[in-house]
């Protein structure tokens, strides 16, 4: 899957077991991609003792908080963003 | 900040299912008690001594914020060094003496402006720019912190004395993952006539956290 800077994006709402470095919150939701950070092993995997391989990309990834949390009380442009892995990702 | 008032979250807080869900005052002191056990039987072991646990911690230690103010300081005072910090931030760190090594987490510069305040979390766990500011404060690893920053930023910096004009636009940043985020906050005005190392004293951590303004001259 190709994703670039600007994309919108769905994060992907699985609850699996282990070292998830995808926040609870945000499982589901649906963002634009503001910054492609690179290929780094993956942390899942990494935190068994396993070598982490294929590489996986890493993007900012940034939502509206009216579209985390239905009640937010904070300004209508607030914004909450986080680094999440490609294959948490998909095209929205 | 208050105490630990526990979020509402919408599943359980069973750590065999989700090693991320909050920790219980008692749960820390069991983790406490594990790690001893297990540094005191890997001493045992002979696989490191005492003395290298004692040194990795000083090492950790030696960075504090004084070192991040004089980085921002700088950026202040020399706009082609704030370019430089905000594209390639290692280097530029690495530029005023720093080695923040190969080994370390990406840096992250978040630049403020009168229309945008960034506040830095991190939900998961405590990653925070240590290779920068040194070891994180206790609210910034407190589950309240944690838990409260993304659902109700203003709140949050209200109770750190911190008002956020309606207009301006609050991003709160989730470091999650191989990134740590610096907050590069705006000079405060009245400023103009300080020097950079009187400039550096008036930038605190925690505005380098985004929970608060640097001081006013």
């Amino acid at each position: 899957m190709n994703l670039s800077i600007g994309d919108r994006v769905r994060v992907r709402a699985g609850d699996p077991p282990g070292h998830i470095r995808t926040p609870y919150y945000l499982r589901g939701k649906e963002g634009v991609i503001v910054a492609r950070w690179g290929e780094f092993r993956n942390p899942e995997e990494l935190a068994y003792g396993k070598q982490g391989l294929p590489k996986r990309t890493l993007f900012l990834v940034r939502f509206r908080q009216c579209d985390v949390w239905p009640d937010f009380i904070g300004g209508a442009h607030d914004t909450v963003s986080a680094d999440i892995y490609d294959h948490w990702l998909e095209q929205a | 900040m208050p105490g630990h008032d526990h979020h509402d979250h919408d599943h359980d807080h069973d750590h065999a299912l989700d090693p991320h869900a909050a920790v219980t005052e008692e749960e820390r002191r069991e983790f406490e008690l594990l790690e001893r056990s297990i540094r005191e039987l890997l001493i045992e072991k002979g696989v490191f001594t005492a003395d290298d646990v004692r040194r990795v911690i000083d090492r950790a230690a030696t960075r504090t914020p004084a070192d991040g103010a004089r980085v921002i300081a700088r950026a202040w005072t020399d706009p082609a060094y704030k370019k430089r910090l905000i594209e390639t931030p290692k280097e530029a760190v690495e530029e005023l003496g720093y080695d923040l090594g190969p080994a370390e987490p990406n840096l992250v510069v978040l630049e403020q402006s009168e229309r945008v305040h960034y506040v830095v979390v991190c939900t998961l766990c405590s990653c925070y720019p240590r290779v920068l500011l040194g070891p994180p404060p206790d609210w910034y690893k407190s589950v309240a912190y944690r838990a409260r920053v993304v659902r109700d930023p203003r709140g949050v910096l209200q109770e750190f004395g911190t008002e956020i004009a309606s207009d301006v636009e609050v991003r709160v940043v989730d470091s999650t993952a191989d990134m740590r985020y610096l907050v590069l906050p705006q000079r405060p005005k009245g400023s103009e006539r300080l020097n950079e190392s009187e400039l550096s004293r008036l930038v605190t951590r925690d505005c380098m956290v985004g929970v608060t303004f640097p001081d006013r001259p």
